[in-house]
């Protein structure tokens, strides 16, 4: 079949289109999903803002001169710049091994990468209290020369990089498949040393795929709750995140506070969406794989 | 590049990419010591504690009572999902209207805000003094601290998977489908419901799959509105957290474990689901 032999479909009768519902039907259609939305998105997020500035803006400023919040606040910090630069060495590791080779069981590999996001935060948690807990297979050995895991930096680390473990390779891994090997070879070919090729040819390609990934990373890490909960022990000052803090606050009836501390991570989600939805737009090829070429 | 005659059985085809090695074992090395070693000692754990340990402490009726609370809510969450899941990311996909783009960047917001977050925002809207329990507490209804905040709180968690698998789908569907369809003298709801809607059927299941296996193992935004009471409005992974902190390793062991199998199943699942669709369908 060409187009040159059957005419142009009738586009223009505007009434009468077939490739659409009627428009009572799309009325309805939108509105449904559109109050099922604001319902289950919007509300949430707007009333984190408005009970956080419930007092004024006085009072909610004071919620961060509590010295347990500001530790909290170090803390996050402090966990996601160690667990997010892990991962994306991880990540570059996985997705360089797994796209530019061929070898038996890869299939494999991408799936026990995936691991973590099928596993709950609560287990994530729970696995290691069982391997460095004080009755965890390594306990005793631990406490024999007074290396702290459990309910302390160490073991909110590892339990951080459990659950955002696949972010980074996951984006990677389809886009350096895409991207194929064709580059690489040609820079080697001219005489470029491996750790060059990757470095100059390889990293601007993978360069916004590679930022996406670490954004959802490091939000995943500043947010995350049950896995850090299960490990962290909630001492106050001193193995806190923020999170965990958000629910010390509320289980005291501070709302206020705690709304407060929620609404700097209901920030973080937000930029974190609005640079993930500026790179979809205006990067959308290179994050594909589309624009290398 | 193809070499001239492969040797059977070769694990890796040669490359003149150099770094296979380095980076292929600190792939392996960094996958070992964080996931499958935490993971064996789970396995490890649960085999001392032996099958008939293990189904007795699943048995245990508070503990039965959690595993029903989770997964049947995460049932209900999951459908729910993909209903409105698919009706989202048509409308999204297919009508136009100010805002689309920023509404469909929100889709994402339950994968971006912390759970706990998620969490208390849930509680202060439908605690009985809340924005909307106010509204309802006349009719006699409770959504917070009863069951239906839990559904409430896991539909949320769920939601971006149910319209991200599915839209995609609806954006590649080729109109020519739909006006040959029509020409054939086919309502809009006939080929709606036979044309357009059995291709799409793989990912709404899939997507159903996902918001499923997230939901049963949500923690953080349920506590807060769940109530927590035992038999009632208790979800497994809670149960974990409590006997962890009564330092019953064994009885947490357990129930992990059952949640372990269950998220297998499910991902098992999902790739069924979609090795059938691309058999049926052609695609994903």
């Amino acid at each position: 079949m060409s187009d040159t032999v059957l005419p142009a479909p009738a586009r223009e009768g505007r009434g009468r289109r077939v490739t659409t519902e009627g428009a009572g039907a799309r009325l309805a259609l939108a509105l449904a999903a559109l109050s099922f939305l604001a319902l289950f998105l919007v509300l949430p997020l707007v009333v984190v803002f408005v009970e956080a500035f419930k007092g004024g803006i006085g009072t909610y400023l004071s919620a961060f001169d509590d010295p347990d919040a500001q530790a909290a606040i170090r803390l996050t910090l402090t966990v996601a710049a160690i667990a997010v630069p892990l991962n994306l060495v991880f990540g570059v590791a996985a997705a360089w091994a797994i796209a530019k080779f061929a070898f038996a069981g890869k299939s494999l590999l991408v799936t026990l990468i995936d691991l973590p996001f099928s596993v709950s935060p609560v287990v994530s948690g729970l696995v290691y209290v069982l391997l460095f807990g004080a009755q965890g297979l390594f306990g005793p050995f631990l406490k024999a020369h007074g290396i702290e895991v459990i309910f302390a930096l160490p073991g909110i680390v590892l339990a951080t990089v459990f659950v955002t473990f696949p972010f980074v390779a996951r984006e990677l891994i389809p886009l350096m498949q895409e991207q194929g090997t064709a580059d690489e070879e040609a820079a080697l070919s001219l005489g470029a040393s491996g750790l060059r090729t990757f470095l100059t040819v390889t990293l601007p390609n993978i360069r916004w795929g590679l930022f996406y990934g670490v954004l959802l990373c490091n939000a995943r890490a500043m947010g995350e709750f049950g896995a850090v909960s299960v490990v962290s022990g909630h001492i106050r000052g001193l193995t806190n995140t923020m999170p965990l803090h958000v629910e010390i606050l509320y289980n005291e009836y501070n709302f206020i506070a705690a709304f407060a501390v929620a609404s700097l991570l209901a920030l973080l989600a937000l930029v974190t969406l609005a640079a993930k939805s500026v790179l979809e737009w205006r990067y959308g090829d290179a994050l594909s794989g589309r624009g290398a070429h | 590049m193809t070499a001239a005659a492969p040797p059977l059985r070769r694990l890796r085809r040669p490359s003149a990419i150099p770094g296979f090695g380095i980076a292929f074992g600190y792939t392996l090395a960094y996958l070992g010591l964080i996931v499958l070693l935490p993971l064996a000692a789970l396995v490890l754990k649960a085999s001392s504690i032996g099958l008939s340990g293990l189904w007795a402490a699943a048995m245990e009726p508070r503990v039965l009572a959690a595993l029903r609370t989770s997964f049947g809510l995460s049932l209900a969450a999951g459908i729910v999902d993909a209903v409105f899941g698919l009706i989202v990311a048509w409308v999204l996909v297919r009508y136009r209207f100010p805002g689309r783009k920023l509404i469909d960047a929100a889709v994402d917001l339950p994968f971006a805000l912390p759970t706990a977050v998620a969490g208390i925002a849930l509680a202060a809207l439908y605690a009985p003094n809340g924005w909307i329990g106010r509204l309802v507490e006349p009719l006699g209804l409770r959504i917070a601290f009863t069951p239906l905040g839990i559904f409430i709180a896991l539909v949320f968690v769920g939601l971006p998977f149910a319209v991200r698998t599915v839209e995609p789908l609806i954006a590649e569907i080729d109109r020519e489908l739909e006006e040959a369809s029509a020409t054939l003298g086919a309502t809009r709801g006939q080929t709606l419901r036979r044309v357009l809607l059995p291709p799409l059927l793989p990912a709404v299941l899939t997507g159903f799959a996902l918001a499923f296996a997230r939901a049963v193992g949500e923690y953080g935004s349920v506590i807060f509105v769940a109530g927590n009471m035992p038999y009632v409005s208790e979800i497994a992974p809670l149960l974990i957290v409590i006997k962890l902190e009564e330092f019953n390793y064994a009885g947490a062991t357990a129930i992990a474990t059952i949640m372990l199998g269950m998220s297998f199943a499910a991902l098992l699942a999902i790739n069924l689901i979609q090795a059938w669709s691309r058999r049926r369908f052609g695609h994903v």
